[in-house]
């Protein structure tokens, strides 16, 4: 307490720490002005749903709900124009897939060994490698995919026949784009598993490998499948890695090896170049984007649904 | 311990005698998660060795003092470095008020069993989430075309990242605010100050590193967002610097995507070029948000 007032004081230069108290009317019309403020990220809520909604609905006007969500051809600039969402989303899910085999093991992986084998120093050296990489534009991965990745290690190293732009590059690099956020929400939900859980299994004998996949793990599961459906929306909503390195190929298939596009990249590339407002191109844009706000807005929920349930259980 | 409905995790078979072959499989096991963290740091280093070698020869003064060009031997990127500058500056004016304001209504008045004011709370996790090529649409459509219409300009690019990046000022402020004790805060009205009079004189001053932290975070996070300015940025390349906030402009992360676009590998060197300017001003950054933690972190 002592140590506290003096800082106070301190933090308060000048003569009298209070001065002439203002009339109460005053704090009325700060605390209206500060709800204002607090108003801003609700307000941005409302402007993204009424853009995407507003143009989405004048989009449906011109092309049925049905072609949109089962046609399997997206061409929506050409003189014949093909309206099917499905080879968008099929790239999509693809990169995603891609991105979360490299990033789910790795990130538990690094999760399990930061949360219960590091020692306090290891750690304090290790966590911020992965803090930078969380750190780094995704247009420097991007980059990163298409001048190295794709052609040393894939091309010179793997002797893989790929096209300059694939989904596997921009998909495994994506994973680490990814990999941050999975190791450290997972590290965090290992983290709160209480000691006792891990010092009762160690007096029964187990060993580390055992505390931690049998013990830990499973009681951080929740945790750890918030993390990675916090994971699969980062990369279903990541632009520029599949932008530089994805290709801008509609394509409906499997092979990771061609070139494929995303929604996202697909929004980036029409709305780069001046497309007139209300034009079908200019729509698109809001329909693939209501599309992608959609998929990502459930996958937070259900995320945070998850994490709020571990939170309930050790805190 | 409130842990103890999940021991029944711990009865029973789960948990094998030990054996010869348990330790070996904890070595392999301890091996592959150890291999998992090496990954990252080969990928970390591979991906910076690549851009040091590609670009490090393209880093000149002349760079950062020429703008853009369709030849690769005279091009630079002036126009994209004063650009981002621009961006950096009006986004830092808007996200400062705005999220510092939104931290203390929500830390400081806002009661949390009324609907609103948790409708606020949900609302700022789920827009943290919300992709970022998502805020380029709401910028095109609110802000460079439709209600506002300001076309691809400064202030468009400055509100739109700063509107992306806004949960994060929020988010750090308000745990900036809440390590403020409450001992203080009572000190300050047991003597007779106002509520505001409390934040204003006490809390606040307290909570400054904290919430400068976030906001160097925030705005890190911001200057190398490429996605949303490909939407309300500049469509083709600009060859002038900004003169206020109604002026076209291009950023450092447009151009560097500008250049890896472009077919002639020279400009892909440039891009390297454009990326170590950009890590270098985001390592300034970062080590800054790190040296205020460090200095003026303090324990109540």
């Amino acid at each position: 307490m002592e140590a506290a007032a003096t800082d106070s004081t301190r933090a308060t230069p000048g003569a009298s720490a209070l001065g002439v108290a203002s009339p109460h009317y005053g704090e009325k019309i700060i605390k209206v002005l500060l709800f204002s403020a607090a108003m801003v990220s609700v307000l941005t809520t409302v402007g993204i749903v009424a853009s995407l909604l507003g143009e989405t609905i004048r989009f449906f006007g011109d092309v049925s709900l049905k072609e949109f969500l089962t046609g399997t051809e997206w061409a929506p600039l050409f003189s014949d124009p093909k309206f099917g969402v499905l080879p968008l989303v099929g790239g999509t899910m693809l990169i995603t897939g891609i991105a979360l085999a490299v990033a789910v093991p790795l990130g538990l992986g690094s999760a399990i060994y930061l949360a219960e084998y590091a020692k306090p120093r290891t750690r304090r050296i290790l966590k911020p490698i992965l803090e930078l990489l969380a750190g780094i534009p995704t247009i420097v991965f991007g980059y990163f995919a298409l001048t190295f990745f794709t052609p040393t290690i894939l091309r010179d190293l793997a002797g893989l026949d790929v096209q300059i732009f694939n989904a596997l590059s921009a998909g495994i690099v994506m994973g680490f784009m990814v990999l941050p956020t999975i190791a450290s929400v997972s590290e965090d939900a290992m983290s709160a598993v209480p000691m006792s859980l891990r010092e009762g299994a160690f007096g029964l004998g187990a060993n580390r490998l055992q505390v931690s996949m049998r013990v830990v793990f499973p009681a951080a599961l929740s945790g750890i499948v918030a993390a990675v459906i916090l994971g699969i929306s980062r990369a279903i909503g990541e632009t520029m890695i599949v932008l530089v390195a994805g290709g801008l190929v509609p394509n409906l298939g499997v092979n990771p090896t061609e070139a494929y596009e995303t929604m996202t990249a697909f929004i980036a590339a029409t709305g780069k170049g001046d497309v007139p407002t209300g034009s079908i191109g200019y729509k698109t844009i809001f329909a693939v984007g209501t599309a992608l706000f959609l998929i990502t807005l459930l996958m937070n929920a259900i995320s945070i649904r998850f994490v709020r349930r571990y939170r309930q259980v050790y805190e | 311990m409130s842990g103890a409905p999940k021991s029944e995790l711990l009865v029973g078979s789960v948990i094998p005698p030990a054996s010869r072959g348990a330790h070996l499989r904890d070595i392999g096991f301890r091996g592959l998660l150890i291999a998992s963290l090496g990954a990252s740091v080969l990928v970390l280093g591979t991906l910076i060795y690549t851009v040091l070698e590609d670009g490090l020869g393209h880093v000149s003064l002349d760079l950062l003092t020429r703008f853009p060009s369709f030849n690769p031997k005279i091009a630079g990127l002036e126009s994209a470095f004063t650009g981002t500058l621009w961006l950096m500056a009006v986004c830092a004016a808007f996200i400062v008020p705005v999220g510092v304001a939104t931290a203390i209504y929500l830390e400081e008045f806002a009661d949390n069993t009324r609907w609103w004011n948790r409708l606020i709370e949900v609302n700022i996790q789920n827009l943290a989430a919300v992709p970022s090529i998502v805020y380029g649409i709401l910028g095109l459509a609110f802000l460079v075309r439709g209600p506002i219409s300001l076309g691809r300009v400064v202030l468009a690019g400055a509100l739109t990242l700063g509107l992306l990046v806004l949960p994060v000022v929020i988010i750090t402020g308000r745990e900036a605010i809440r390590a403020v004790p409450p001992s203080i805060r009572e000190g300050s009205m047991a003597l007779g100050a106002t509520q505001w009079q409390t934040i204003w004189r006490q809390v606040l001053p307290a909570s400054i590193p904290g919430i400068a932290t976030g906001v160097i975070l925030a705005l890190s996070r911001a200057i190398g967002e490429t996605a949303p300015l490909i939407l309300v940025g500049a469509a083709t390349f600009v060859a002038f610097n900004p003169t206020g906030l109604d002026s076209g402009f291009t950023a450092l992360p447009l151009q560097i995507f500008n250049w890896i676009s472009q077919p002639q590998p020279e400009f892909k060197l440039l891009a390297a070029a454009g990326i170590l300017v950009l890590l270098s001003m985001l390592l300034a950054m970062n080590a800054m948000a790190i040296w205020l933690r460090n200095k003026y972190e303090r324990k109540w």
